[in-house]
């Protein structure tokens, strides 16, 4: 207990915090290099927050799967394009301001949605093994197969259809 | 085979199936063999169910084939009939529907529309045979409906003519409205007795009220009057005759239009009990035969002396009926059919000789060219005029008993009729076969009998028109009336005559002499003084030129019911259509592309204005989820 | 509670980053970093998942996002594609200016 609170609130309220911070960054940096770092550090405070849920599993495969290969995919690409602080358009202050006004008034109305959540009835916090890869995988190939499989396609029609756009037209 | 008797209707059904689907893929031998076969496997199936029927202690057997409408209390049931009176028609439909069959392998043999003309012929015959055999109502009128739809198609068979496709016109609107009378008796008899099939409808008649009855019995008459062309619905059948002549000889001589006859006989029940209606029949009858035998006498397309001399004979029919007679006219139904039958085939013949003429003036001297043609046809006339003994005479002569015992003046009536239809009968078959010829060279370089497919039919039907009387031999002659005796189970009071026999006697004679005297008349002015019809209509006398206008009754109803309906149209065309309906149906374009001019202006192309919109409608839904 | 957290802070939580997202959409001209936020959304989105699951001891709810992540992979992939063409053909990749859908 520190200052009344215990490690995992405090835990929660410092990945909370970072996030945020982080994710306020992406929007603001210039320069998108840095956009695509500090989302990466938004994404690792995720994983920490699904570590303070309890799904270990699911927070190394968000790891792995945005921060390894999707932003290095983006980073890859910006890159590729050699977009740097000079390249990066603005908008108008007007324009910030108008879709800083319609997320405000979007949060506004999405807070107040949320009103009602804390009466929600759950069950008390049962066993912490749902996160565990054998869970999660007896789960998934069992109930989730046929998605699962679908999903294997989804990938691989992904795959093809990328190659297929980024390849040099044949003339 | 009184159980089967649902094959009867389905081999034509097969037939129309088979030559609707793949008859332009098949020979014409093969097509019109099928259609020919599918009539014929109907005819023999008919006789043995028939033969079987006369050793039946019952006479009326019902075959139910399946539930069709179910609802609460309506319940009818697809179910076939088969008893004398349907047995009767079955036997004169398919009997002499094969025998034009044939005949029009040899008719229409170089017409390009050959297999569908056995399509519409043998769904023709499917529907026919429905109609008899239904055992209610609604059974009756698919098939009412069904013949009305064929003999559309047939008359305007040959669609690529205007006429002919306005003569199909005229055909199907009248039988419309006949129809129309049809359907309201149907539903005032499902109101009324709560089921429209015969047994249960006729056992309880008497219990609807001499008023209702009276009114069902004349919306059925309506239905009849459409049907079978009496006034004032009989425009129609003269036009008809723009079909190919078997149609006309099949269709509207021998079987649809005697529909009329078999529905009012079938229907005995509400006419015997209602008084008013069977006047009302009687009186139409004499009226129709009186009215289209005269014009038949100054007529001059041989196929429309034969249409007027079918208005008449039905009116005749319907007279019989009127007074009671049902089983007298069900016989001229049958001996009719014979003859008209008969006599359409050869005036088909004739003109497939003068390759396509029609009109009598120009034919004459036939007799010596086309031989078979003439003999049968001469045999068809004599039968039509009462010519005993000959089968029109037997059946003519009872009606116009029962006719005699019923009303004088009505017999007198009937017996000019039947003069003035020896006389134009024979006025016909003078004009065509006897004189000198009158048409082009080309024409009788031409002349010829024609195959044996269409003389054949021909040859049969003559012997039928010979013998065909023998069925109802008058029971004073000490011989038994067979028709009169099959059909009394069916009908609510058999009319036996209760003339003396003297009487019958005279009258007899007095039908024969008054025939003889007409046809002397007939042959002293056509044939020694060699009368012409003239071809100048100007030199006609006034009264003439009314007969041989048809009494302007086409053009009275045009300038009664055409012309006021065109204008009420025109005047429907041109404000409700295109002003209302269509001012409407162009405002709402205009108004959205108007809108649509001013709305394009937000599609600005920008991604970002998108987005914002996008989550501003996001927060409206919101917003108004937390107002509801 | 969730570890002695409240279901509400997670919900708020995943709503503010979400929002974060969409104004980053709204805001942004670059199409790359429009791509980015809406990264950012998804996650938000799973992160609520994952504490629904959390909440309801059900392991449906990560199920569901291994499902979402497997879809934004592809997603990644073709949308990233997509962008290279565009970028190799017009040379920049700037929301304002790509207009076509105008005309």
């Amino acid at each position: 207990m520190i200052l009344g609170y215990t490690i995992t609130q405090w835990l929660f309220g410092i990945l909370s915090f970072l996030a945020i911070m982080f994710a306020l960054m992406v929007v603001f940096s210039r320069n998108p290099i840095n956009s695509v770092l500090y989302l990466v550090l938004t994404f690792f405070c995720i994983a920490g927050h699904y570590l303070l849920l309890n799904a270990q599993f699911l927070a190394v495969v968000h790891i792995v799967v945005y921060s390894g290969a999707i932003m290095v995919l983006f980073l890859f690409v910006i890159m590729l394009m050699n977009l740097n602080e000079d390249t990066e358009p603005q908008r108008t202050w007007l324009n910030k301001i108008i879709a800083a006004v319609a997320g405000g008034m979007l949060l506004f109305v999405m807070v107040g949605s949320l009103k009602g959540a804390e009466q929600l009835q759950y069950k008390q916090w049962g066993s912490s093994q749902i996160g565990l890869i054998k869970n999660l995988g007896m789960v998934l190939f069992k109930d989730f197969l046929f998605p699962f499989e679908i999903a294997s396609i989804l990938l691989l029609a992904a795959m093809v259809g990328a190659i297929m756009i980024g390849k040099k037209e044949i003339k | 085979m009184i159980k089967l008797i649902g094959l009867v209707p389905l081999f034509p059904l097969i037939g129309f199936l088979i030559n609707g689907f793949f008859g332009k893929k098949m020979s014409k031998s093969l097509s019109g063999g099928i259609a020919c076969v599918s009539v014929l496997a109907s005819f023999v199936v008919a006789v043995l169910a028939f033969l079987e029927l006369q050793h039946s202690a019952n006479k009326s057997h019902v075959i139910e084939l399946f539930s069709w409408i179910n609802s609460d209390t309506l319940k009818i049931p697809f179910s076939l009939l088969f008893d004398p009176l349907s047995s009767i028609f079955l036997l004169i439909i398919t009997g002499i529907g094969f025998l034009i069959h044939i005949y029009s392998t040899g008719y229409m043999h170089d017409d390009d529309g050959f297999s569908r003309f056995f399509t519409y012929l043998n769904l023709f015959v499917f529907f026919m045979l429905l109609l008899v055999l239904g055992n209610n109502y609604l059974v009756m009128f698919v098939g009412w409906e069904g013949v009305g739809l064929c003999s559309y198609l047939l008359i305007g068979f040959w669609f690529k003519n205007t006429a002919f496709n306005n003569a199909a016109r005229k055909a199907f609107v009248m039988n419309r409205i006949g129809d129309l009378g049809f359907l309201m008796g149907i539903i005032l008899i499902f109101v009324t007795y709560g089921s429209i099939s015969y047994g249960e409808v006729f056992a309880k008649a008497g219990t609807g009220g001499t008023a209702v009855v009276t009114s069902i019995a004349l919306l059925l008459f309506i239905g009849a009057i459409g049907k079978s062309a009496q006034i004032p619905l009989y425009t129609w059948l003269p036009d008809a005759m723009a079909g190919p002549t078997p149609v006309s000889a099949l269709i509207h001589a021998a079987t649809m239009v005697t529909a009329g006859i078999y529905m009012v006989v079938r229907s005995n029940v509400f006419y015997s009990i209602s008084e008013v209606a069977s006047e009302t029949v009687a009186v139409v009858g004499i009226a129709t035969a009186l009215f289209a035998a005269t014009i038949g006498l100054l007529q001059n397309d041989i196929k429309k002396i034969l249409a007027y001399s079918t208005v008449s004979q039905l009116g005749l029919m319907f007279l019989g009926l009127g007074v009671g007679a049902y089983s007298s006219s069900v016989f001229h139904v049958t001996t009719h059919a014979f003859f008209k039958a008969l006599l359409f085939l050869g005036a088909g013949s004739v003109i497939h000789a003068m390759g396509g003429e029609q009109d009598v003036r120009k034919m004459g001297g036939l007799k010596g060219k086309i031989k078979i043609t003439y003999i049968t046809m001469l045999l068809g006339t004599i039968a039509i005029s009462g010519i005993p003994p000959f089968s029109g005479f037997f059946s003519k002569d009872e009606i116009l008993a029962h006719v005699y015992e019923h009303n004088k003046i009505l017999w007198f009536l009937g017996m000019v009729t039947s003069m003035l239809t020896a006389f134009y009968m024979f006025r016909m078959l003078f004009l065509t076969f006897f004189g000198n010829f009158r048409g082009t060279h080309e024409q009788e370089h031409h002349l010829h009998e024609s195959p044996k497919s269409m003389t054949v039919p021909l040859m049969v039907l003559a012997g039928l028109s010979v013998v065909g009387g023998l069925i109802g031999l008058p029971e004073f002659w000490g011989q038994h009336n067979w028709i009169g005796e099959y059909l009394s189970p069916i009908i609510l009071r058999p009319d036996p005559s209760i003339l003396s026999h003297e009487t019958e006697w005279t009258l007899m004679g007095l039908a024969v002499l008054a025939a003889g005297v007409v046809i002397y008349f007939a042959h002293a002015m056509f044939i020694t003084n060699d009368v012409l019809p003239e071809n100048n209509e100007e030199k006609l006398k006034p009264w003439q030129k009314l007969i041989a206008n048809k009494y302007y009754v086409d053009e009275l109803y045009n300038a009664v019911v055409t012309k006021p309906l065109d204008i009420i149209s025109s005047f429907f065309h041109k404000f409700m259509d295109l002003q209302v309906v269509d001012g409407i149906v162009n405002s709402t374009g205009k108004a959205v592309t108007g809108i649509g001019s001013v709305v394009r202006l937000l599609q600005t192309g920008n991604i970002g204005f998108y987005i914002v919109s996008m989550v501003l409608g996001v927060v409206l839904i919101l917003l108004f989820t937390f107002i509801i | 509670m969730l570890n002695g957290i409240s279901i509400n802070y997670y919900l708020l939580l995943s709503t503010v980053l979400f929002i974060i997202g969409a104004v980053g959409v709204m805001a942004r001209r670059n199409s790359i970093i429009i791509f980015m936020c809406i990264e950012l959304m998804l996650n938000a989105v799973n992160l609520m998942l994952v504490s629904f699951s959390t909440l309801h001891n059900d392991p449906k709810g990560q199920v569901f996002v291994f499902f979402i992540m497997a879809v934004a992979a592809s997603e990644v992939a073709v949308g990233l594609a997509i962008l290279t063409m565009i970028y190799r053909n017009i040379k920049h990749i700037d929301t304002d200016l790509l207009t076509n859908l105008k005309n």
